[in-house]
């Protein structure tokens, strides 16, 4: 059992829990995932980690309710616990000095890609950091990027806060600018770190997105988070979970992540009759997507 | 060194135990259990076993215990059973197999045991499984957690990294020799394989609690959630935690693909993640359980391979409501590495059997789903490196087989993570761990392994063999200290 030591919402349906996990808040490295299990008959799903403190035995990781198992998550409170947590999982972020590197987060994915332009920043890098949200509620880590970054660009796809449009507006105006940019670093919704890759593609800049396909064990065995790279099969929980952006086929990723809709609307919609489900009952209890950018 | 002579208490002269048959094994009918996930075999009762013990011709030599992996003394336990001793029966199992209940279930006893009973050359072979899982389940339900001997404490402290049957092994043989043993599992149930890659219906997993309770009982301690190489490495285990040796016992790795067009078409799984969606996760128990599967009912599903791993899917998908299902194999059904028994059995349930067929491509129905395999027909040529005869293509023998779902199962590959963590480590050239076959020693010092991490894919007791050798030599390392 894993006890949750704080858990408060950060967002409308976003909740920031500090997990007791000594085992993993020691070994925890920027780009890392943990898998946990919440109930008995629960599934197993991959969470961001947004840091960890070694000293204190405790890891941070960011929830979105989303589907069933993360709506049940993020209706856990501080005291309760959680069944299975096992990790740090994944290759860590690469770390060095690139230069100049342009650190996106959209929506949730702005707490996987914290650590990294941490440890980026800390490497000696000049850090350009762009976060958006759907509206100025899901802009998520704004204050922690700044202490990060030497600029911080904010979007909001409904212009509620900073300004309207897209994250890869920015950087597109970045690299129109004459901005020379070593390295990009993208983690959000899918069709956010695809659009990021098509802007990077052109100018040829090394862009990094973090995957999360759908995944069972998350430790080498399964296969189920095959994705193909160059076209050849690779395995976001053993040879990522990130990846160089220009050389993932997004058609198979979104399209294998689609392949349980059915199974996990039909989940949700229990879920959500059941009684119990009542006690999540928040102000931020609704379920919200985060920004995307769709063509 | 002689075996231990024991008396026979078998009234039988040889003549009259040659003329009794082969005491089949209960199971459910075919047609009822295609439809479930519970166990097929249903045991022997007492007066089965009996008779099936009545007909050993008690070798003075017994081919029997030189063909088992672990060495376990077939004649002598066969003995108690004739006498009616059958916790003294499973005593004598347990002195080489702590995991009596399950190799009684999945072990390949034709390669082994009984493939060199002599009884066979005159007709079939002793039912030496058979009667394992029968003085087994028996001991299991006389369990009394009192009646376990604790070995004298050396306060060594040996780590196991897994709890498949390598691990399991390893753990229980060392703790009979008072170690104390601590188990690394990665995953949230103990067991490995057994629990994520082997179907109810073969292996209840009530089963696989029940040995790993009595293991608690012997000492063993366990811990889930630990992915040895991310969450702790072998290095910290050894400087840090004050373990005197390590066993790495990780088992297969990632699935092998075949690399042929279409095979990332939802519907394409590999058996390792559509067995531990049904094993470990209970998809077939959708929406009891929150795993999800896809929808086999009325679907046509094929599996690729002809191994235990393949007939487990298959079966399976039979159990979800499958219209039709069939096995692809390219080579002719007496290569097929599977039990004869699950064969049997999976012919009894309606699986057809496309031997001497490959696909080479999978086709999509046009929305990212698998619609169809297109097969091809082989002949056999000459051996290949395996001993076996190697498949080659007919040209112009293509066909497309309508499928809604194929599972592949044709093999795996090392699984990188404890051995990119932990320097020093030699692997051979396909990434698996270099072990000495005898002590299962590596190139680090106090460092074992053995399972399927060392030899690739293989069987459960293959794997135990393994971990009672590295559990002998962890001994004599712990007690000389010499490497």
């Amino acid at each position: 059992m894993f006890k949750i030591v704080h858990a408060q919402f950060i967002a409308p349906g976003i909740k920031r829990f500090i997990i007791e996990a000594p085992r993993i808040a020691r070994k925890q490295r920027p780009g890392q995932f943990v898998i946990v299990r919440i109930v008995d008959h629960g599934e197993r799903i991959p969470l961001t980690i947004e840091k960890s403190n070694p000293q204190k035995g405790t890891v941070n990781i960011v929830v979105q309710s989303i589907g069933k198992t993360t709506h049940l998550l993020n209706s856990l409170d501080t005291g309760d616990s959680i069944l299975d947590m096992v990790g740090p999982l994944g290759k860590p972020s690469q770390i060095a000095n690139f230069g100049t590197v342009v650190a996106i987060g959209g929506g949730v994915g702005t707490a996987m890609a914290y650590p990294t332009a941490l440890a980026l920043k800390r490497a000696g890098n000049r850090v350009i950091s762009i976060i958006g949200g759907r509206s100025k509620d899901l802009v998520i880590l704004e204050k922690e990027m700044r202490e990060v970054s030497d600029a911080v660009l904010v979007t909001t796809d409904d212009g509620s806060y900073a300004d309207q449009g897209l994250v890869t507006d920015k950087l597109r105006q970045l690299i129109d600018s004459g901005t020379t940019i070593n390295l990009v670093l993208a983690v959000g919704p899918i069709p956010m770190m695809r659009a990021v890759a098509e802007v990077t593609r052109r100018q040829n800049i090394r862009t990094i997105v973090s995957l999360n396909p759908i995944m069972i064990d998350g430790t080498g065995m399964c296969g189920g988070c095959r994705v193909l790279i160059d076209g050849r099969s690779e395995f976001a929980c053993v040879d990522g979970p990130e990846f160089e952006a220009h050389r993932i086929d997004f058609d198979i990723l979104v399209q294998r992540n689609a392949m349980y809709r059915e199974a996990e609307r039909r989940s949700l919609e229990d879920y959500r009759s059941e009684p119990e489900a009542k006690k999540a009952g928040t102000k931020f209890d609704d379920a919200v997507g985060c920004t995307a950018e769709v063509k | 060194m002689p075996a231990t002579p024991t008396k026979s208490k078998n009234p039988l002269p040889n003549r009259d135990r040659l003329k009794i048959p082969r005491q089949h094994m209960p199971e459910r009918p075919a047609g009822e259990r295609a439809h479930q996930f519970t166990e097929v075999n249903l045991g022997y009762s007492a007066d089965l076993a009996r008779q099936e013990a009545l007909r050993c011709i008690e070798c003075a030599k017994p081919t029997c215990t030189e063909g088992c992996p672990v060495g376990v003394k077939v004649k002598e336990f066969i003995q108690l059973i004739v006498d009616g001793d059958y916790l003294g029966a499973a005593a004598k199992i347990r002195e080489d197999n702590v995991l009596p209940a399950i190799t009684g279930r999945v072990c390949p006893q034709e390669d082994h045991c009984e493939g060199d009973c002599l009884l066979k050359k005159k007709g079939e072979s002793m039912g030496i499984g058979y009667l394992e899982r029968f003085v087994a389940d028996y001991e299991q339900e006389h369990f009394d957690a009192k009646n376990i001997i604790k070995a004298t404490p050396t306060g060594k402290k040996v780590a196991i990294v897994g709890s498949g049957p390598s691990g399991l092994t390893a753990a229980g043989d060392l703790v009979q020799k008072g170690h104390q043993v601590h188990v690394f599992e990665a995953l949230h149930e103990i067991g490995g394989v057994l629990v994520y890659g082997i179907p109810e219906f073969r292996l209840p997993k009530q089963i696989i609690r029940d040995q790993v309770d009595y293991m608690r009982a012997m000492g063993v301690e366990f811990e889930t959630d630990v992915v040895v190489g991310r969450t702790v490495t072998i290095d910290e285990l050894m400087e840090e935690e004050g373990f005197d040796a390590v066993f790495i016992g990780t088992g297969a790795g990632l699935p092998q693909f075949m690399g042929i067009p279409g095979e990332h078409l939802n519907g394409v799984y590999s058996a390792n993640e559509f067995l531990t969606r049904i094993n470990l996760m209970h998809a077939y128990e959708f929406p009891r359980y929150d795993e999800p599967i896809v929808d086999f009912r009325g679907k046509d599903v094929a599996v690729i391979g002809g191994g235990n791993t393949a007939l487990d899917a298959i079966r399976s998908a039979l159990r979800l409501g499958a219209r039709k299902a069939y096995v692809l194999y390219r080579r002719s059904e007496a290569e097929m590495p599977a039990r004869i028994e699950e064969v049997q059995h999976a012919k009894e349930e309606g699986i057809e059997f496309h031997v001497l067929t490959a696909p080479i491509e999978f086709l999509s129905d046009g929305k990212g789903w698998l619609h169809a395999a297109r097969c091809q027909k082989m002949a056999l040529g000459e051996p290949d490196a395996s001993g076996r005869r190697r498949p080659v293509p007919i040209t112009g023998s293509e066909y497309d087989l309508p499928l809604s779902v194929a599972v592949i199962a044709i093999g795996t590959s090392a699984n990188p993570i404890v051995q990119s963590t932990t320097p020093g480590l030699n692997t051979n050239k396909k990434g698996y761990i270099e072990a000495d076959p005898t002590t299962q020693k590596t190139s680090r010092s106090g460092v074992f392994a053995g399972g399927d991490i060392v030899t690739g894919s293989a069987t459960v007791i293959l794997a135990m063999g393994a971990g009672r050798r590295a559990a002998e030599a962890i001994h004599e390392y712990l007690t000389t200290s010499q490497w």
